[in-house]
């Protein structure tokens, strides 16, 4: 785990030895358009990596690049120490799950698992052992006569990744897995992937744009926009310390106050805040100066909320405001209430539904105090 | 919707009839003794007079034969000229003459027939001046000119097939090491057989059909059928060509009905399926 | 040795342009060439464009088939005769083949494939033996006369062979199935909820029609009209088996030059001016392809 999260601008000065993909570099243009920006990344062998971004950020490209479906304009893509720039897709010992699964469909759901195994020249028996092996493993090993039309969505699902996994790939690319499935059966599906990766030990990277898929699934996550990776490391990493306001946004939702730092101490930074009408004082070093403009984010769940202000001295003392409740969203085991502050500014709290209708709960127009603790609130310079 | 509904109904039934009348009279009267063609000779007819004056024509029966053997050859070139067009338009992107082989598939569709018939037969005198070759116009040329508008349909037909495909198939394909070639054999022929046997059969039905082009690029002795008929009808109805048409219009709607049954039982099929699949979700 | 992928995909797309340069463009050069030929009785029939005149080239420009064509009058009134009788042929489908599009394109899906087939039925059968049916029916003794005559409707027999009638009823109905299929895959991909929405939001059924479904079918319709318009200027078979004697379609006079006056230059010249007026057409239908192509991928 590292502790500094690492841009795409500053690439890691020493290469990580374990690393089995890397990419050097690697750029890609469509005409004017880059879709891929001068992308540095390592991933490591074992890993389950998570590529997570909106549509055109370039995420699915540089997946594509891995694959050999797409060559870099400039840069290079190694897996396992080898330079993969000129190798195309058939020659490459990577597999992917396509997002629209691409099953073949006019042949039953054996013969396009025994598709990649016939391209080696296996004999038939180790191709049909093979193919009864891995249908067990994804649990579709009554499945193998039907065509992919006689399957529901789940059920393609299987075949597809059996089909990418029969050849023992050590690199699997999973273009949106589950972006196909109904909400119910998707939390399912998450957790069997992880049981098949780390049974057979395979590199995943996962491309999505799913925020919650790529937080169960990933071990670390690369956050992508315009074409670079703007913050690399685990989920609680990019949730709880993003580096940029992009990140912060883009990831759960977040409150974010402009402001300019008032003081300087050690371990922590006082910043003036127009918008919040109080100083915001945060527990974190950042390597900022004196009066420079930066940003001061809070997750919405960090924030308390109640009818007294908090006792001088308590934890969350001398980050407090007043305000006034304007809106509460019931969402069962949670509520969502949107906070008026006096300067204006409207925030956004949660908290968890704990009890089952004990205390009174708050109404609408209620005057309430918000508060945190100091290491709570996040400051950004970018 | 009530009123255009009524309306666009009561106007596809008087076009259907607008297109069957003349369709259905030409049958009708294929069956009239009468030689008089439009003169319906109750006392003697229906007959079979003119199928068996037909059966003994050898002029329409060699006439037909060289249609048919021209046909063969020109949509199975057709098919596979077309079919690399469709794969070149569709599936490499940009690359250097692709607008004018883009131009010139698609432009053969509109041309007018009498200008692309002139200028084939310019085009082989040119030829036979310069190189030797074609000796004379005659069924080499007539099938040279044939290919040549015919895959420019074929290529039209493969290529919304193709377009309309998920090329992420072929990419499966080849992320599971199959080389290009054996992809295309593999998964793209297979899948887009549909559209290359309709292809063909466009193409030949086109190339039986031509007289305009035909006309310009045959040489004596190298009548095709359309030529034929032209060369009698052009003067007036005769009784025998109703007779051959009946013959070609039951063979191509038997040909149609069986194919739409056929591809109706399958689709039904497909979606039971479907929806079995959906039923038993996981 | 094995092919690379590169030269693989350079021999598919080479070989049906090498086919099609040599067979289709290359011909209309020689065509052009040869528009500014003179006649000589000669086998070709025809002056070469360059000519060696003491060893030095020499290019040889005739425009006498040009002027030939500006100055003799039946020319220039077949291209116009042509264009009027393409023009409201194209519009006469379109009148036609819009309402059957639609009703096809609303009909149940049962029906549809049904109807779809007895569209394209006629196109597959012969084009000559189509057109030869309406001798039978046009005729002064053909069905059409005799039913009306039966009737009483008529007492003498109506000229309606050899007419521009004639023309109108043989092209519209050969080339209707072509107006009706594009129109019918582009209103069969409306979005019903379109209308929906504009009667909820108060537009009556031809309202909706005329604002909704109509702009949204102008591909639809430009795509149908230059299918039918583009090949009936230069219509040959029809004009020659029901037409006029009097007034003649271009088509048939570009064939009578070659064929009846042996004048390949005049022929050629013909061939060209026809290409020079419908090469917009021709320009404005492939851009309509291309898009078509696009949107369906």
């Amino acid at each position: 785990m590292t502790a500094n999260p690492m841009s795409a601008a500053t690439p890691s000065a020493s290469p990580d030895p374990a690393a089995y993909v890397r990419l050097a570099r690697v750029t890609k243009k469509f005409g004017d358009f880059t879709a891929v920006d001068e992308v540095s990344l390592d991933i490591r062998r074992g890993e389950i990596f998570c590529l997570l971004g909106g549509s055109g950020s370039g995420k699915t490209t540089l997946l594509r690049m891995l694959a050999g479906f797409e060559r870099p304009s400039a840069g290079s893509v190694y897996i396992d120490g080898v330079d993969m720039s000129a190798i195309p897709p058939y020659e490459r010992p990577v597999n992917m799950m396509f997002q629209s699964y691409a099953l073949f469909p006019h042949m039953s759901v054996e013969k396009n698992v025994a598709f990649g195994l016939e391209q080696e020249g296996l004999g038939r028996d180790a191709i049909r052992r093979q193919v009864g092996e891995i249908l067990d493993i994804v649990k579709m090993g009554g499945y193998g006569a039907r065509k992919p039309h006689q399957l529901s969505g789940g059920q393609r699902q299987r075949v597809a990744l059996a089909r990418a996994l029969v050849k023992r790939p050590k690199l699997l690319l999973l273009d949106e897995p589950l972006a196909a499935l109904d909400k119910k059966l998707r939390e399912h599906t998450q957790f069997e992937l992880l049981n098949i990766q780390q049974r057979l030990g395979v590199t995943f990277i996962v491309v999505t744009h799913d925020q919650e898929e790529a937080m169960t699934l990933g071990q670390r996550l690369g956050v992508m926009n315009h074409g670079k990776i703007v913050q690399v490391g685990t989920p609680s990493d990019i949730y709880e310390s993003p580096a940029s306001r992009f990140v912060a946004d883009f990831i759960g939702s977040v409150n974010m106050f402009e402001g300019r730092v008032s003081e300087e101490g050690t371990g922590f930074v006082r910043i003036e805040c127009g918008e919040l009408g109080c100083a915001v004082r945060a527990e974190r070093a950042v390597a900022c100066g004196h009066g420079t403009t930066v940003w001061t984010a809070i997750r919405p769940e960090k924030i308390n909320i109640s009818r007294r202000p908090p006792a001088a001295g308590a934890a969350g003392a001398e980050n407090a405001v007043r305000g006034t409740v304007r809106e509460i969203a019931y969402m069962g085991d949670m509520s969502i209430y949107l906070v008026q502050i006096d300067s204006g500014k409207m925030l956004r709290v949660t908290l968890p539904n704990i009890t089952r209708g004990g205390e009174r709960p708050l109404a609408r127009e209620e005057g309430v105090w918000l508060s945190w603790h100091g290491s709570s609130p996040v400051v950004l310079t970018e | 919707m009530r009123s255009q509904g009524w309306f666009a109904r009561g106007a596809l039934v008087l076009g259907l009839v607008f297109l069957y009348v003349p369709i259905i009279s030409m049958i009708v009267f294929s069956f009239n003794y009468s030689r008089l063609v439009t003169v319906w000779d109750s006392a003697r007819s229906p007959s079979f007079r003119w199928y068996a004056a037909l059966v003994h024509n050898q002029q329409i029966l060699g006439a037909a034969w060289l249609s048919i053997r021209i046909a063969l050859v020109s949509a199975t070139a057709a098919v596979v000229l077309g079919t690399l067009a469709g794969m070149a338009l569709t599936r490499f992107g940009r690359f250097r003459g692709r607008m004018l082989l883009a131009g010139m598939t698609t432009a053969p569709l509109v041309m007018p027939e009498v200008i692309t018939g002139l200028s084939l037969l310019l085009l082989f005198v040119a030829m036979a001046q310069l190189v030797g070759w074609p000796r004379g116009v005659g069924a080499v040329t007539i099938t040279l000119a044939h290919i040549t508008f015919c895959m420019a349909y074929v290529t039209v037909v493969v290529q919304s097939r193709l377009a309309g495909f998920d090329e992420a198939l072929e990419e499966a394909a080849m992320d599971l090491g199959a080389r290009p070639l054996r992809v295309f054999l593999r998964i793209t022929l297979p899948l887009i057989l549909p559209a290359i046997a309709s292809g063909w059969l466009l193409a030949f039905t086109l190339s039986w059909d031509d007289l305009v082009i035909t006309q310009f690029v045959a040489g004596p002795g190298s009548s095709t059928l359309p030529m034929v008929i032209f060369s009698k009808v052009r003067f007036g109805v005769t009784p025998d060509v109703n007779a051959l048409a009946t013959i070609m219009v039951l063979v191509v709607a038997t040909g149609i009905a069986i194919s739409t049954v056929w591809m109706r039982h399958r689709q039904r099929r497909l979606e039971r399926d479907m929806q079995l699949a959906a039923a038993a979700n996981l | 040795m094995r092919l690379t992928q590169r030269s693989g995909q350079r021999l598919v797309a080479g070989i049906p342009t090498l086919w099609l340069l040599v067979l289709f463009l290359i011909p209309f050069v020689i065509v052009f060439r040869i528009s500014f030929s003179e006649v000589r009785l000669a086998i070709p029939p025809y002056t070469p464009l360059l000519s060696w005149h003491h060893g030095a080239p020499h290019l040889e420009v005739h425009w006498s088939a040009y002027s030939f064509l500006f100055t003799d009058q039946l020319y220039i009134s077949s291209y116009l005769y042509s264009l009027k009788v393409a023009a409201v042929s194209t519009l006469c489908c379109l009148l036609i083949g819009y309402p059957m599009a639609y009703a096809i394109a609303h009909s149940g899906s049962a029906v549809r494939p049904v109807l779809l087939m007895l569209i394209v039925l006629p196109f597959w059968t012969s084009f000559l033996l189509r057109v030869y049916a309406w001798i039978g029916l046009l005729n002064n003794n053909g069905v059409i006369n005799n039913v009306l005559l039966y009737l009483g409707v008529i007492h003498h027999p109506l000229a309606l062979m050899q007419t521009d009638f004639a023309v109108y009823i043989g092209i519209v109905y050969s080339y209707l199935p072509f107006m009706i299929l594009p129109l019918y895959a582009n209103l069969e991909k409306h979005d019903v909820t379109l209308l929906e929405a504009a009667a909820d939001l108060g537009a009556r059924p031809w309202r909706a029609f005329w604002r909704i479904t109509v702009p949204q079918s102008l591909p639809g319709i430009a795509a149908g009209c230059l299918l039918v318009f583009i090949p009936a200027v230069g219509e040959y078979v029809i004009p020659t088996l029901l037409g006029r004697t009097d007034q003649l379609m271009i088509g048939r006079v570009l064939s009578d030059e070659f064929f009846e006056n042996r004048d390949w230059p005049v022929a050629s010249a013909v061939a060209i001016l026809m290409l020079l007026v419908l090469v917009v057409p021709i320009m404005w239908f492939q851009r309509l392809e291309r898009r078509e192509l696009e949107a369906a991928k």
